[in-house]
């Protein structure tokens, strides 16, 4: 499994988007964040992260499927994956190396803006004012809110050959997830109905999680959420209809 | 170490693509497969490797079961797919580690090299596969098939696309690794088959029409021409 890890990665490395896509995550998001006097935190008076935390989610939703919408759909279209299939590995294996190849580079998409955090510390009145729980939270909830939108986009792309609509289709689950269960929710008057709506809403669980507050029933309903996706690429791949 | 089938079928909606067929294949001997276009040949191969489910029927290579003992299976097996799939974005000895890695040999280095040297790819071995011409992807494709020193090796349509001094040095490397390997190749070339096997499977809509040893066909037609038989078989 971790050759297969292995050689979607770098497979992603070199294939130029990965590069686009860290880069727009990280151009866009330093624009917003620190130069459009709009959303700017130096004009905006106050040090914290949030800004960054409500918008990351909506880049996300655009870029995650770009990282993973070749995973299957190249595979199936090259007829490349029987070279994986006859090998000794289970359909999981494969699966999910090549989920954590995803995952592994929105880490790395990540990891540069712990900077933004250490810049916001440092402009903190007095120094070094700012809620770590708040951000760590917020961490943690973006990397699984990453993770729910590649899952999304593993299996999106098992299911066609055409990485553009593998790419459309997870935008379009990812947004849905995100923000479609909220506005669904929005509808009906409070009761059952809407809360049943707002608990599906990933928005809902991400908000919860920036709280600073790591409540199991959040990840819980990440980790479920995770395994659904990826369970039904197993069984789409599992069927080999193609 | 031996291929044996018994009663596979494969059924697509009402189309059976594979109608209960049953042989067996036995180490040192070269199994052609043959049969035309759309006869169920790459159906066939794909339900040995365990890539495909049997809608009935199973099949087992070297005592594992395709379907129950996949796993244990897939380590003795070496295939190469129709039509060789490969990751034309790797370079050769990169690929070919890769495919080592997968399974978890020692001293994949080593591995690598004794097949390039193997498969005659030693003047391809930094370049990228999109690169290589047809022959050297075919190349490469074997040597993604022999690299863990399968005991069976299913070959399907091995040399398509070939010229004739590749097809020579390709077919004798099928033949020495079929001197101590169960091998099972499928092909619609006569001459390979006289060439290379020494058992003959022919296949046509899914039926097996005709399973026997090379010379015994002949002598059962009273025709000496392979091109014959086929024709008569399959027509």
């Amino acid at each position: 499994m971790y050759a297969v890890f292995k050689r979607e990665l770098f497979s992603l490395l070199n294939s130029m988007m990965a590069y686009i896509t860290i880069g727009v995550f990280l151009l866009v998001s330093g624009l917003l964040l620190w130069f459009f006097p709009d959303t700017s935190i130096l004009e905006y008076g106050y040090a914290e992260l949030n800004g960054f935390f409500s918008l990351a989610p909506f880049l996300f939703i655009f870029l995650v499927p770009a990282l993973t919408m070749r995973s299957f759909a190249e595979e199936r279209r090259e007829g490349t994956y029987v070279l994986l299939a006859s090998r000794p590995l289970t359909d999981w294996q494969i699966i999910l190396a090549k989920y954590f190849a995803c995952l592994t580079l929105i880490i790395f998409a990540l990891i540069p803006t712990l900077l933004y955090y250490y810049s916001i510390m440092q402009l903190g009145m007095p120094k070094g004012n700012i809620d770590g729980g708040a951000v760590a939270g917020s961490y943690i909830g973006l990397l699984l809110l990453g993770g729910a939108f590649a899952a999304i986009g593993i299996f999106a792309s098992s299911l066609t050959k055409n990485q553009v609509i593998a790419f459309a289709l997870a935008v379009f689950l990812s947004f849905i997830a995100y923000s479609g269960f909220d506005a669904l929710g929005k509808i009906f008057a409070p009761g059952i109905p809407e809360d049943i709506f707002v608990w599906l809403s990933v928005n809902e669980h991400f908000q919860s999680m920036s709280r600073g507050v790591l409540d199991t029933r959040d990840l819980v309903y990440f980790i479920t959420f995770m395994l659904l996706f990826l369970g039904m690429t197993k069984l789409v791949i599992g069927g080999r209809k193609w | 170490m031996s291929i044996q089938v018994e009663g596979l079928s494969k059924t697509y909606g009402q189309q059976k693509a594979v109608d209960n067929i049953s042989f067996k294949a036995v180490p040192g001997k070269v199994l052609g497969f043959l049969g035309p276009n759309g006869a169920g040949k790459s159906t066939t191969m794909r339900m040995l490797t365990g890539y495909l489910k049997p809608t009935a029927g199973s099949a087992s290579l070297g005592g594992f079961d395709t379907q129950r003992q996949s796993l244990e299976m897939r380590r003795i097996l070496g295939y190469l797919p129709e039509n060789t799939p490969l990751y034309t974005d790797m370079y050769v000895r990169e690929f070919l580690t890769f495919i080592a890695d997968t399974y978890q040999l020692e001293k994949p280095g080593i591995k690598v090299k004794e097949v390039i040297g193997r498969v005659g790819l030693g003047d391809e071995q930094h370049k990228k596969i999109s690169m290589l011409s047809k022959g050297y992807k075919q190349r490469v494709g074997l040597a993604q098939a022999i690299i863990h020193d399968p005991r069976i090796l299913i070959l399907d349509e091995p040399t398509t696309g070939l010229d004739p001094n590749q097809l020579t040095d390709i077919r004798e490397l099928i033949r020495n690794l079929g001197k101590d390997k169960t091998v099972i190749l499928s092909t619609h070339i006569m001459q390979e088959v006289e060439a290379l096997c020494d058992q003959v499977v022919i296949i046509n809509k899914g039926k097996i029409v005709a399973d026997s040893l090379l010379n015994e066909l002949k002598t059962k037609h009273h025709t000496d021409s392979l091109e014959e038989i086929f024709r008569s078989l399959t027509n």
